[in-house]
């Protein structure tokens, strides 16, 4: 009773904020307000290789992004995007599976409309794997005010998840997903433009990995312990809300930094900070560097040992490293260099381009079982992470 | 966030709008005029210089950690269990 309680609450609550949601954008669409220029998206096409590796995982393939105005207020653009997972991760070497290769396709789909001073934007995006499917359908619509010097946006997202489990074709079951955002730029000063990004979400359905397991203690068992499928709650509900700031230094150059703090219903809390700077050298060449840190708080009902296996579906179990406590850290580096290819009449200009982020990971209650020893004394897991992507880029 | 607070804050949207739109901006003067602003054209202060790069990365970050939104983006679906 209690979770068709919830779920009822919950589906209530969601129809409020769509309600509220587009009698807020009509209001953004049909206010005729005499404003500035709003300005549709560059036209352009980038065409980029990824490389994901770390903790036991490869991920790489291209993504390929081509943005077209097909008339003076209408621009379209469409995504093609690959993920070649190889996995061997902590998670499957636990579980008792072997390493496992498999192929996630995603195509999306968007458009947006100069309507006066309004941008009204709206796409499509559909991720496909052999055990998960995603489907997400978004709107959203942009103001400048004041002069031109505040640009204020709402967003919503529909998104509707099938999940599966291979080897078992009568498992599949469904995660519903709604986004609402708000987002607010505004130039403060000559130099300096300041950022404000709000986002709730909510999600309902199967929203465990069917293939990850929890442990508790079993001492029957040789190891001390047992492992079972996890319990988690049907819904979730979080808050996200980031403040950033951009500044232009007097020799060309710009600084940025972005703190973003998280929280959810299931008690889990994070922060995260990023600092960057970003300095032009020559007429060629723009070099990035960044930083970023980030932390969170476990879930509720999230443990590296529970005491008890789960008696019935609202006793909640995970043991998933996402919802642990931890922290990760991040260095980026990227180089841009301005090709000379320009002399094409149709090409304004173009650019090669190279990312390169280390990630730290390092989990403060996730412990990793694959040496043995005394169950829930195990040396806590960390990993490294290689990320880099490669791409090619042209306006037109 | 528990549903009256979420409730206040779309109802609290719809207010904001109507008092933002009942002021016409026309008659605010901007405090940096449009030729001040020449630093803001410049691609290097771009707040998503590389959409499809920074795509990417949230992508790589959701699937890793508990926190996820305000990255600033539009729309996208994930398929990251």
């Amino acid at each position: 009773m209690a979770a068709v309680a919830t779920r009822k609450t919950s589906r209530m609550v969601n129809n409020l904020l769509i309600k509220h949601f587009f009698i807020v954008a009509i209001t953004l669409s049909v206010v005729s307000i005499e404003l500035y220029a709003a300005v549709l998206p560059e036209d352009r096409s980038d065409v980029m290789y990824h490389r994901y590796d770390g903790g036991g995982v490869v991920i790489d393939g291209p993504s390929l992004l081509v943005r077209k105005e097909v008339a003076n207020t209408v621009s379209i653009s469409g995504n093609y995007y690959v993920d070649n997972v190889s996995s061997a991760s902590i998670d499957v070497e636990t579980s008792g599976a072997s390493e496992y290769s498999e192929k996630r396709t995603e195509y999306s789909l968007s458009a947006d409309y100069l309507y006066d001073k309004v941008i009204l934007s709206a796409g499509y995006t559909n991720s496909e794997e052999n055990d998960y499917s995603a489907d997400t359908f978004y709107v959203s619509a942009s103001q400048d005010l004041f002069g031109d010097l505040t640009t204020f946006s709402l967003g919503y997202s529909l998104g509707n998840d099938t999940v599966m489990k291979n080897g078992n074709d009568q498992f599949e079951d469904e995660i519903e997903r709604h986004n609402y955002r708000f987002g607010l730029s505004q130039i403060a000063t000559a130099n300096l433009i300041l950022t404000l990004d709000y986002e709730i979400i909510t999600e309902e359905g199967y929203l465990n990995n069917p293939y990850r397991s929890y442990r508790f203690v079993d001492q029957s068992n040789p190891d001390s312990y047992a492992s079972e499928t996890e319990v988690y709650p049907l819904t979730r509900t979080s808050d996200a809300v980031a403040m950033g700031a951009k500044y232009f230094l007097p020799y060309r150059a710009a600084v940025h930094g972005n703190y973003r703090y998280f929280t959810d219903d299931w008690d889990i809390k994070a922060h995260n900070i990023t600092l960057g700077y970003t300095h032009p050298y020559g007429d060629r060449w723009v070099l990035d560097l960044s930083y970023r840190f980030y932390q969170q708080e476990s879930a509720y009902f999230y443990n590296d040992l529970h005491q008890y296996r789960s008696i019935d579906e609202k006793d909640f179990r995970a043991r998933d490293k996402e919802l642990s406590e931890f922290s990760s850290q991040s260095i980026g580096i990227g180089a841009s260099y301005q090709l000379n290819i320009n002399t094409l009449t149709s090409i304004e200009r173009s650019s090669i381009n190279f990312q390169y982020d280390f990630i730290k990971f390092d989990y403060d209650n996730f412990s990793d079982i694959r040496s043995g020893g005394v169950a829930g004394a195990e040396p806590l897991y960390d990993f490294d992470a290689n990320v880099f992507r490669v791409y090619f880029s042209v306006w037109y | 966030m528990n549903s009256r607070f979420k409730l206040a804050f779309v109802l609290f949207f719809p207010l904001l709008m109507a008092t933002g739109c009942s002021v016409n901006p026309l008659n605010i003067e901007p405090w940096i005029k449009p030729y001040e602003r020449q630093n803001f054209a410049d691609p290097i202060m771009s707040l998503n210089r590389d959409p499809v790069s920074s795509a990417y990365m949230h992508h790589v970050y959701q699937a890793r950690e508990g926190a996820k939104g305000a990255e600033g983006g539009g729309g996208g679906g994930c398929g990251c269990n």
